[in-house]
């Protein structure tokens, strides 16, 4: 079992507030592991340092073997490492495929002037980043509404599309912030099934955050529970149902959603 | 088969839109025909705008200083050293810059690089911010650039501007730079680079998760803008033959973003349209701010009375009609057939058919 994140003794101030205190954990290849935690207590906020949007005030993030912490946003997905929003961020002027195959873009070799003449090796890459962005939506059940406006798509099917969009950057690790947030329990259950189905048949790691425990304690063998920043549990479901500290911090607060 | 027809038409098109402006030009008096090439200046003017903030979501206020730069540079390039001497007659003009005379099209594209090199210096600093800092800069350099026109006298002969300036501007010049402008910007933005920025637009956060270089692709669509802004200044310059810093006024900026708004964010063709209705209609109402009379009314005439109904259309499209002229939606053959089904089948028994814009 090979090790493909480390996030290494990671804090992130915010002025006086502290975000995220001492967190440390590590992902090897090929799991889904679960970042779960009250309303406020870091997690998308270690989702935005893995991924470049913050800086960590201290603390550093290996992916690969490589320390990628303070590169930019761009520079690390293009090593392999996607994201989801919790708020859903779907590009409204573009339409479902188009959206996918910007996630495509990082990887187009042919430079302006060539996709502006049309030459064979722009026409060539344009050509298969469509298909490939086809096969996609297919191989995801997104594929009859391609042409369509992101926004005319039911809500979660917006979420599926998010994810989509993720993968076609082929990433070595996908990270989704509260992919199930404002689902309803079925549809968040058929949800689950959709990620496990997405570890099954791509060849990536998952770190998934949730607030809501028992989201999570069906399909993630692992989970780490945070509060107030700080990493409070880690282990699998029975042991973090057990874990008094958890038990504590859920049910100090109240539980939406 | 469709596709062959509508190549068909284009090419139709394209040649009869040649053969008029043949005749245009060797038969339509001067005055019309400078409106003619006017339309197609602010054409670009309005296209290159809509590049930058239409479909990479960048506002950028520049415009009237970008066209000065080409304006000066293609006049200092196409004017004769005779006339140079004519023109710096305060303070002689500095040396190299006396001797040269360059041919138009390549004065054009000197214009062009030169204004594309300075804005993008100019953007550097902005676009690596998050935030609207680039209005505020560009908005800045625009002023700046015109009072440098007006303080350094042996390069741009300072307020006196520039006379004589050779007027090789025709409407082939004008509508062949339109042409070439709006074929690299169309295709630019329907390629994968395209996308890239209106996935800027539409959300950075999302867009630089998703691998793309902001930095790059701002500084991308702005250099392409910028360029053609600095090449439609050259055409000004050599169509008015006279320039001086005041035909560079913020007012100029002002118009172009207001015409592209009327015209629609996200249509080339909107922004065409919208730039001629908007050439034509000031120069008809050119009367207005000279003193005329109704019956026995005498009206005194209103300098900038056309501004103020420039800018009460402006409120209006904004208020009703926000995306404009055209919304994002281009011209094409098919949608052209479309529009005249629905108007033929309205007509025929009231019903409605087609079912897009
Ligand atoms: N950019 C920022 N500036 C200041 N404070 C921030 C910023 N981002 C997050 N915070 C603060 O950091 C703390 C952790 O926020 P974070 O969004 O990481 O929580 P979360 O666990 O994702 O919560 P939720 O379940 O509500 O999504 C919160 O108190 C939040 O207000
Ligand atoms: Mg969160």
């Amino acid at each position: 079992m090979t090790t493909l994140l480390e996030v290494k003794d990671l804090t992130k101030r915010f002025g006086g507030l502290t975000a995220v205190n001492h967190f440390s954990t590590h992902l090897v290849e090929g799991e889904l592991c679960a970042l779960i935690g009250p309303n406020g207590s870091g997690k998308t906020t270690i989702f935005n340092v893995i991924t470049g949007i913050y800086e960590p005030t201290e603390g550093s993030i290996i992916f690969q073997g490589e320390d990628i912490s303070g590169k930019r946003p761009d520079q690390i997905t293009k090593r392999g490492i996607a994201r989801t929003f919790q708020n859903i961020r779907l590009f409204k002027g573009l339409n479902v495929l188009e959206n996918v195959i910007v996630g495509k873009h990082l990887r187009l070799a042919s430079d302006p002037a060539s996709a502006i003449l049309h030459l064979p090796n722009y026409m060539k890459e344009e050509s298969e980043m469509r298909r490939t962005g086809m096969t996609l939506l297919e191989s995801l059940g997104l594929d009859r509404f391609a042409e369509d406006e992101p926004t005319s798509l039911p809500y979660g099917l917006q979420r599926k599309l998010e994810i989509a969009r993720a993968l076609a950057t082929e990433p070595r690790l996908l990270l989704l912030d509260e992919p199930a947030a404002g689902m309803s329990p079925s549809d968040a259950e058929e949800l689950m099934a959709f990620i496990q189905h997405i570890l099954d048949s791509f060849d990536l790691t998952i770190f998934l955050i949730e607030h809501q425990m028992r989201v999570v304690m069906g399909i993630c063998p692992r989970i780490i529970v945070i509060d107030h920043g700080e990493k409070i549990a880690e282990g699998n479901p029975e042991q973090i149902q057990n874990d008094d500290r958890v038990i504590e911090a859920y049910l100090g607060v109240v539980d939406h959603a | 088969m469709k596709l062959k027809r509508n190549t068909i038409l284009t090419f139709i098109a394209l040649l009869v839109i040649v053969v008029l402006l043949f005749f245009a030009e060797k038969s339509l008096n001067p005055y019309y025909r400078r409106i003619l090439n006017l339309c197609a200046i602010y054409s670009i003017f309005s296209v290159t705008f809509n590049l930058i903030f239409g479909y990479t979501g960048q506002f950028s206020l520049g415009h009237a200083g970008f066209a000065a730069i080409g304006a000066y540079v293609a006049a200092l390039l196409t004017l004769s050293p005779a006339q140079k001497a004519v023109n710096f007659f305060l303070k002689p003009i500095i040396s190299p810059l006396a001797n040269v005379e360059l041919p138009f099209l390549l004065a054009l594209i000197v214009g062009g690089l030169i204004t594309a090199i300075l804005s993008m210096l100019i953007a550097w600093p902005a676009l690596r911010l998050h935030g609207d800092y680039l209005a505020i800069a560009t908005l800045g350099f625009s002023e700046i650039i015109r009072s440098l026109m007006v303080n350094m006298q042996s390069l741009t002969n300072g307020a006196l501007g520039l006379k004589g300036i050779p007027g090789y501007t025709n409407l082939f010049w004008s509508w062949g730079c339109l042409a070439v402008c709006v074929f690299i910007i169309k295709r630019l933005v329907d390629s994968s680079y395209g996308r890239a920025i209106s996935a800027v637009r539409d959300d950075e956060v999302a867009a630089e998760a998703l691998g793309v270089n902001l930095f790059k692709h701002k500084m991308m669509a702005f250099g392409v803008s910028s360029f053609f802004v600095g090449v439609a200044g050259g055409l000004m310059a050599n169509l008015i033959s006279t320039i001086d810093p005041k035909v560079f006024l913020f007012t100029l900026t002002y118009q172009i973003v207001g015409v592209t708004v009327m015209g629609g964010m996200g249509s080339l063709t909107g922004s065409v349209i919208s730039a001629s209705l908007y050439t034509i209609f000031l120069e008809a109402l050119r009367p207005l701010e000279s003193q005329f009379t109704i019956g026995s009314l005498t009206v005194p005439g209103i300098p900038g009375m056309r501004m103020v109904i420039f800018s009460v259309l402006l409120l209006l499209v904004i208020l009703f009609s926000r995306k404009g002229l055209m919304g994002n939606n281009e011209f094409s053959w098919d949608g052209l057939f479309r529009l005249f089904n629905r108007l033929r089948s309205k007509k025929g028994d009231g019903s409605t058919g087609g079912d897009e814009a």
